[in-house]
């Protein structure tokens, strides 16, 4: 029993990783079109920054490292969509290249300044200690983690769903073309989400830092989850992303756990069959 | 012209092996084999408009089937290729299935994540693949009792074999099935109109790069001996797919080009900094945004630029 409740914790904590990971980059997809392979290169950097910043200074807690880190990573992608994406409007397919060379650029600098070696982000030393609840241990920062998740989805959908900012940013999802017509700034908004899905990113990088601690090849783990979340869920739906990050999360943990070797195929599965009978995902809209 | 650029390409592919030395000759065995990998990918990029981040799937695969049942299954050769070879097909049937469910940037991403998906595989069952170790110490064929071993005679076995993979590309993308592909490329719903099939057109052509990608694939682990699962990385399709661009997508012999081109600055680059990497980012961002039609026409406007003003 405890072996499931402790997994099932797990799957959820990395759930919670994966939905700061993965709705940034379907918001990103679903206003600007682009599939931003960056995305992973954003959250690895969030977990280098956590590692390097806490064991430099050790009076820093975890938290605001990942808001220092949240701000920085955005201020890295709006630099990056302004000075680059932006030249690329009429070339859907040169963005996503250019995407791609910016996380070889990334991820090749990470491994320059930092070495191959893994680095361990420590846990807050409040939140070591195991939390007991109904005669079970559990880790307490996996429980902070799922309920930052949680917390981080709520913030969402009230920005996107109850301010005049998320109703701009519906309106561009929905139809670019005619919310420019009706005075929208569409090209603002592109780098206010571009920055805030990094932004998201890069906090969530840092906050899964202690569970994964910071290692070269991180983004390249990471990115494909994050896609195939984003496939299951829906592009552009942030229910989608919620939904399909739990999903993933569990199947990820309980196939490492159960058959080590086969875990990776185990990801195909559920891929296939939403693919199979809902090609535009779980949440997706026909034609978004 | 027309005839002076053939003899050209014809003394360049054909000289080498008489004037070179080992070094460039194995460069020229690597380039080729780069050439007919870019070459695969580009039915899909240029002529099928499908653009896929993980071509490197059937590379990698089929160089890891035939690496293991070679050296730990102890087949010979002939049957280890035609096992990677017809399995790197049925791979390719499937993720087609997987992938043209959606077209684009979905496409796009479900190529990506299925590669990385395999890449992963190569790393984690690592009682099979070896890890991150790789497989060493592979032998090269010897068709027809001849040996592979010296850099001379593995250059004109890849030579005779990029010739063949390119005339039946260049059929492929003439004949009336290549224009129906780029009829779908261009116009899937007046195509589908007219009556053809839009997704069984995409789906034969993914098959048959798929093809051509295990060929190359087994050219690659022969002339290496060796295989990593760096192999199936996003770099590895990357690379490939900065060749297509470069050289021009959707030209016949332009990616072969632009494939040489990223092989060369791979190899020299590396000779002087440890940054690959991060070089083959920045050049990405150079070419998509100095010269998004490819090298040849991006030249031509740079140096017009010059002039004009």
């Amino acid at each position: 029993m405890q072996f499931w409740i402790i997994q099932g914790l797990n799957s959820l904590s990395l759930g919670g990783l994966l939905f700061l990971l993965s709705s940034g980059f379907s918001l990103i997809f679903g206003l600007m079109r682009l599939a931003n392979l960056t995305h992973g290169a954003f959250f690895m950097l969030g977990t280098y920054f956590a590692a390097i910043a806490l064991r430099s200074y050790s009076g820093l807690n975890i938290w605001v490292t990942a808001l220092g880190a949240g701000i920085a990573v955005a201020a890295i992608g709006g630099l990056f969509e302004r000075l680059v994406l932006t030249r690329l409007k009429t070339n859907p397919l040169g963005q996503v290249l250019v995407t791609l060379g910016m996380s070889f650029i990334i991820s090749d600098a990470c491994l320059m300044l930092w070495g191959g070696d893994s680095i361990p982000v420590p846990t807050p030393q409040n939140l070591q200690a195991p939390t007991r609840l109904f005669g079970f241990v559990f880790p307490t920062y996996r429980l902070v983690l799922v309920a930052l998740a949680g917390a981080a989805a709520i913030v969402l959908y009230l920005l996107l769903e109850r301010t005049r900012l998320g109703a701009m940013i519906r309106a561009g999802v929905d139809d670019g073309q005619m919310a420019r017509a009706v005075g929208i700034p569409v090209s603002n908004l592109f780098t206010v989400v571009f920055c805030l899905g990094a932004g998201i990113a890069g906090a969530g990088g840092v906050l899964g830092g202690p569970i994964l601690s910071a290692y070269p090849g991180l983004d390249a783990d990471m990115l494909p989850l994050a896609l195939i979340v984003v496939i299951l869920g829906g592009i552009g739906s942030l229910l989608g992303a919620f939904i399909g990050s739990f999903i993933i999360g569990i199947i990820y943990t309980f196939g490492t756990a159960l058959f080590p070797e086969l875990a990776y195929i185990i990801l195909f599965l559920p891929m296939i069959v939403v693919l199979a009978f809902r090609p535009q995902g779980l949440f997706g809209r026909v034609g978004a | 012209m027309k005839w002076v650029a053939a003899a050209v390409i014809a003394a360049s592919l054909l000289l080498p092996p008489f004037l070179a030395g080992d070094f460039y000759i194995n460069l020229g065995s690597q380039i080729l084999i780069a050439a007919i990998f870019a070459l695969s990918l580009n039915l899909l990029v240029g002529f099928g408009g499908m653009t896929s981040l993980g071509h490197a799937s059937y590379l990698g695969v089929a160089a890891y089937i035939s690496a293991l049942l070679t050296s730990k299954y102890g087949y010979g050769h002939g049957a280890a290729a035609c096992i990677a070879i017809s399995g790197t097909v049925a791979m390719a049937g499937l993720f087609g299935l997987i992938a043209l469910r959606a077209t684009g940037l979905g496409f796009l991403m479900i190529t990506l994540a299925l590669s990385q998906v395999l890449w992963g595989l190569a790393y984690r069952m690592s009682d099979v693949t070896n890890g991150d170790n790789g497989i060493a110490g592979l032998t090269r064929p010897a068709p027809f009792g001849i040996s592979l071993e010296s850099a001379v005679a593995f250059y004109w076995f890849v030579l005779i074999i990029a010739v063949i993979a390119f005339l039946m590309m260049a059929i492929f993308v003439t004949s009336a099935f290549g224009a129906s592909l780029k009829g779908v490329r261009d116009q899937p719903r007046r195509m589908a109109a007219l009556g053809f099939n839009p997704w069984l057109i995409r789906w034969i052509t993914f098959v048959y790069a798929g093809f051509w990608g295990a060929v190359a694939g087994l050219l690659y682990v022969y002339y290496h001996k060796y295989i990593h699962p760096s192999s199936l990385s996003t770099t590895s399709s990357a690379e490939a797919l900065l060749g297509v661009i470069a050289g021009g997508s959707g030209t016949l012999g332009g990616p072969a080009v632009g494939a040489a081109l990223v092989l060369l600055l791979k190899n020299y680059a590396s000779a002087y900094i440890e940054r690959w990497n991060m070089l083959l980012g920045l050049v990405f961002l150079f070419i998509v945004l100095v010269m998004p039609s490819g090298i040849v026409p991006g030249l031509e406007r740079l140096t017009s630029r010059w002039r004009s003003p």
